[in-house]
C-alpha cells in the first residue's frame, strides 16, 4: 500500500520566537527551519511500516513557498520514496492546507494519509480532521500506537482520559503524537541518495482549489510576562510564603 | 445578536467542566447560549447543563451511534444543528480539538483554534508558537465562528441556570467505517488535573516511577493532582494523560509545583496561567526559575521528605 505523508516546514521547535516591535509579524528572518516535529514522527511511522513489508511507497508532501525543496530532500533522505510540492507562495491556513491534500488523495490513493496532530508554528491542529471529513473517510487522531492488518488500522489514541483505541476502516488519515516512535538520524550516503529522488512541483494555482483562508491575522503581540519571583532559601520559608497566601 | 451553540463533552453520563469554561467564553461574545448534547442517552448531561448559569436551552441529541465519542459520527450532526448558529463552540480538550475541525470542514468554514480572548464577536485572541506569541484574528463577519475554546484561560460558568431541555431531531446519514474498541483509563481518587485547584508535577528527575510516590504523596497532602513533564511520562515514569504542556494539557491551577522539572518551552506553555508557581530544582539556572513565584535550589529527595513534614 501507499502512505501519503503531510511534512511541513516550521521554525524549529528549539528557536525563541520573538515578536516583531511594530507587531507585524514574528521574527522568521535567519531562524532555523526544520520539519514538524510531528511530521517527522508521521514519515518515521510510514517508514517503519515499509521496513515491515506493509507499506510499498511512501509520498511526502508540503504546500509551501519555492524554496521547500532542501525540506522536501530531508524527507527524501530519512527514506521517503518521493515528493510532492504543491508550491504556494504563502503559508496556507488548514483548511486550504487539507483541501490541497485532499487533491492528492485523489490523484495518490494513499491507503493511509499520516499527518502531524499540530503543525508548532500555527498550533491549529485541524488539518487532518478537516481531510478526513472532505475526503469522507475515517480519522484517528493523537496516535501513539498504529498497527494495519489488511484493510483496517487499530489505534491507540492519547486523549485526556487515558489511552483510546479506534478500530478504522482504511483508507483513513491518521495524525500522530509525540509516543508514536522516535525518528531516526539521517546518515550522509542517505543524502546522497537523497538527491537522485524525484520531487513533483505543482503550482497552488493548478491544483484547483478554493482558498479556505478566511482567517485575517491583525495583530502579534508577546504574551504578558509573569513577574520574576523570589527565591526562599529553604523549605521552612517556601511553606511560610504559601501559607500567608493561604495556598497551604 | 449572536446564537452560540456549545457542544458539550461529557463521559459516563457526567458533564466534563470544560463546558462550563466553553460558556464563559460564550458570554463573552455575547448572545443567546445553547449547549448540544450528543449521547445515547443525554438526559442525565442534559441535566446538569441546563444547571449552568447562562445557558437558555439545551440540545439532546439521542442515538444509539453518539454511545462514544467518534468525531466523524458526531460531526454531521453538529454541523446539521449549526444552521442555526451564528458560532458553534466546544473545547480546547481532546475531544473539541477532534471534533471541530470536522464540523468545521463540513460548513466549509476555517476554525479558530484555542480562543483565549474574545475582542469582538468575529475577534479573538488566541496563542501561536507555543505560547510565545499572542495573535488577534479575524473571522468574516458574514460566516459562522466555529472556534475551540482554550479552557485555562476562561473560568467555568456557575450554576444556579434553568435552561430548558429540548429534543433536537437531526436527520443526517451517519458514517460506519469507525468502531470504538475502548478506553483505558488510569482510575484514580485524586483531584482532576485539568479542573484542580493545585497540581504537583514531577520530571525526569525523579528518576523511576518508584520514585514517583513522593509526588504522588506529596499531591496526596495538599489535595492536590498530579502531572509531568513529557520526559518523565516517555520515561514511563507516569501515564500520557499526566503529561502538562504543549502536547499536553494546558492548565491553570492557583497553585502549581514543579519538582525536577528544567521547565523547557513546551511545558511552561501548559502552566502560563497558573496563580502562582512553585519550582524546585537542584540547578539555579533552570530556566523554570524565570517563571517561578517560589523557587527553592535543592535535591528535591532531601525537600520533598522535609516539605511532606512542614505542612
Ligand atoms: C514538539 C514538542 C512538544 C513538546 N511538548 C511537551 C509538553 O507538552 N510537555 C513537556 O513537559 N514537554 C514537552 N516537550 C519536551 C520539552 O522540550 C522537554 O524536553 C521536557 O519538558 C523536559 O522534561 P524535564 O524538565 O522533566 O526534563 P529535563 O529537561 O531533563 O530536566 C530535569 C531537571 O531536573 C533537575 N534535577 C535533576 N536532578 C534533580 C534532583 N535530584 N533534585 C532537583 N532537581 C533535579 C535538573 O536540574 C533539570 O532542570 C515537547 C518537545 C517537543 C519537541
Ligand atoms: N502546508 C502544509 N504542508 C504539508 N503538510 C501540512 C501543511 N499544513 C498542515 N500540514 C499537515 O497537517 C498537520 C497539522 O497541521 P495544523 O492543522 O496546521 O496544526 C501538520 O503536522 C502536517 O502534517
Amino acid at each position: 500500500m501507499k502512505i501519503l505523508v503531510g511534512y511541513k516546514r516550521v521554525v524549529d521547535y528549539n528557536v525563541r520566537i520573538q515578536v516583531k516591535p511594530d507587531g507585524s509579524g514574528v521574527v522568521t528572518e535567519g531562524v532555523k527551519l526544520s520539519p514538524n516535529p510531528f511530521d517527522d514522527i508521521a514519515l518515521e511511522e510510514a517508514l517503519r511500516l515499509r521496513d515491515k513489508g506493509i507499506a510499498t511507497e511512501v509520498v511526502v508532501a508540503t504546500i509551501g513557498p519555492a524554496d521547500c525543496q532542501a525540506h522536501l530532500r530531508n524527507g527524501l533522505a530519512m527514506g521517503a520514496n518521493r515528493a510532492i510540492h504543491v508550491v504556494a507562495d504563502q503559508a496556507v491556513q488548514p483548511l486550504t492546507a487539507a483541501r490541497a491534500l485532499l487533491k492528492l488523495a485523489e490523484k495518490e490513493q494513499p491507503q493511509l494519509v499520516l499527518l502531524g496532530k499540530q503543525a508548532i508554528d500555527d498550533d491549529s491542529n485541524q488539518t487532518g480532521q478537516m481531510l478526513a471529513t472532505l475526503w469522507g473517510r475515517p480519522q484517528a487522531t493523537f496516535a501513539s500506537k498504529l498497527e494495519i492488518a489488511g484493510d483496517k488500522a487499530t489505534v491507540t489514541r492519547e486523549v485526556d482520559a487515558g489511552l483510546e483505541t479506534l478500530e478504522v476502516d482504511l483508507p483513513a488519515v491518521v495524525t500522530t503524537d509525540l509516543r508514536l516512535n522516535e525518528p531516526r538520524f539521517i546518515k550522509l550516503p542517505d543524502i546522497m541518495k537523497a538527491k537522485s529522488k524525484p520531487i513533483e512541483t505543482i503550482a497552488f494555482a493548478d491544483l484547483g482549489v478554493e482558498s479556505g483562508d478566511h482567517l485575517k491575522t491583525t495583530a502579534y503581540a508577546p504574551p504578558p510576562k509573569r513577574s520574576k519571583g523570589v527565591m526562599v532559601k529553604d523549605v521552612a520559608e517556601l511553606v511560610s510564603a504559601l501559607k500567608a497566601k493561604g495556598l497551604v | 445578536m449572536s446564537r452560540i451553540l456549545i457542544v458539550a463533552e461529557h463521559l459516563d453520563g457526567k458533564l466534563n467542566p470544560a463546558t462550563a469554561r466553553c460558556v464563559s467564553c460564550a458570554q463573552a461574545i455575547g448572545g443567546e447560549i445553547h449547549v448540544a448534547v450528543l449521547a445515547e442517552a443525554p438526559e442525565a448531561v442534559a441535566a446538569e447543563a441546563a444547571k449552568i448559569a447562562g445557558v437558555a436551552k439545551v440540545l439532546t441529541v439521542a442515538n444509539a451511534a453518539n454511545a462514544k465519542p467518534v468525531a466523524q459520527v458526531l460531526a454531521p450532526q453538529v454541523a446539521a444543528l449549526a444552521k442555526d448558529y451564528s458560532h458553534v463552540l466546544g473545547p480546547s480538550t481532546t475531544f473539541g480539538k477532534d471534533l471541530m475541525p470536522c464540523v468545521a470542514a463540513l460548513l466549509g468554514l476555517a476554525q479558530v483554534s484555542d480562543v483565549m480572548a474574545v475582542e469582538g464577536p468575529h475577534t479573538f485572541k488566541r496563542p501561536i508558537y507555543a505560547g510565545n506569541a499572542i495573535i488577534t484574528v479575524e473571522a468574516p463577519a458574514g460566516m459562522t465562528v466555529v472556534a475551540t475554546v482554550r479552557t485555562a484561560s476562561w473560568p467555568a460558568a456557575g450554576e444556579g441556570g434553568d435552561a430548558t431541555v429540548e429534543a433536537a431531531a437531526v436527520e443526517v446519514a451517519l458514517p460506519a467505517h469507525t468502531r470504538y474498541l475502548g478506553l483505558q483509563q488510569g482510575k484514580s481518587d485524586r483531584p482532576d488535573l485539568q479542573s484542580a485547584g493545585k497540581v504537583v508535577s514531577g520530571g525526569r528527575a525523579l528518576g523511576s516511577a518508584d520514585n514517583f510516590k513522593l509526588i504522588y504523596s506529596l499531591a496526596d497532602r495538599l489535595g492536590a493532582a498530579v502531572g509531568a513533564s513529557r520526559a518523565a511520562v516517555d520515561a514511563g515514569y507516569v501515564p500520557n494523560e499526566l503529561q502538562v504542556g504543549q502536547t499536553g494539557k494546558i492548565i491553570a491551577p492557583e497553585l502549581y509545583i514543579a519538582v525536577g522539572i528544567s521547565g523547557a518551552i513546551q511545558h511552561l506553555t501548559g502552566i502560563k496561567d497558573a496563580g502562582t508557581i512553585v519550582a524546585i530544582n537542584k540547578d539555579p539556572e533552570a530556566p523554570i526559575f524565570e517563571v517561578a513565584d517560589y523557587g527553592l535550589v535543592g535535591d528535591l529527595f532531601q525537600i520533598l521528605p522535609e516539605l511532606e513534614k512542614a505542612l
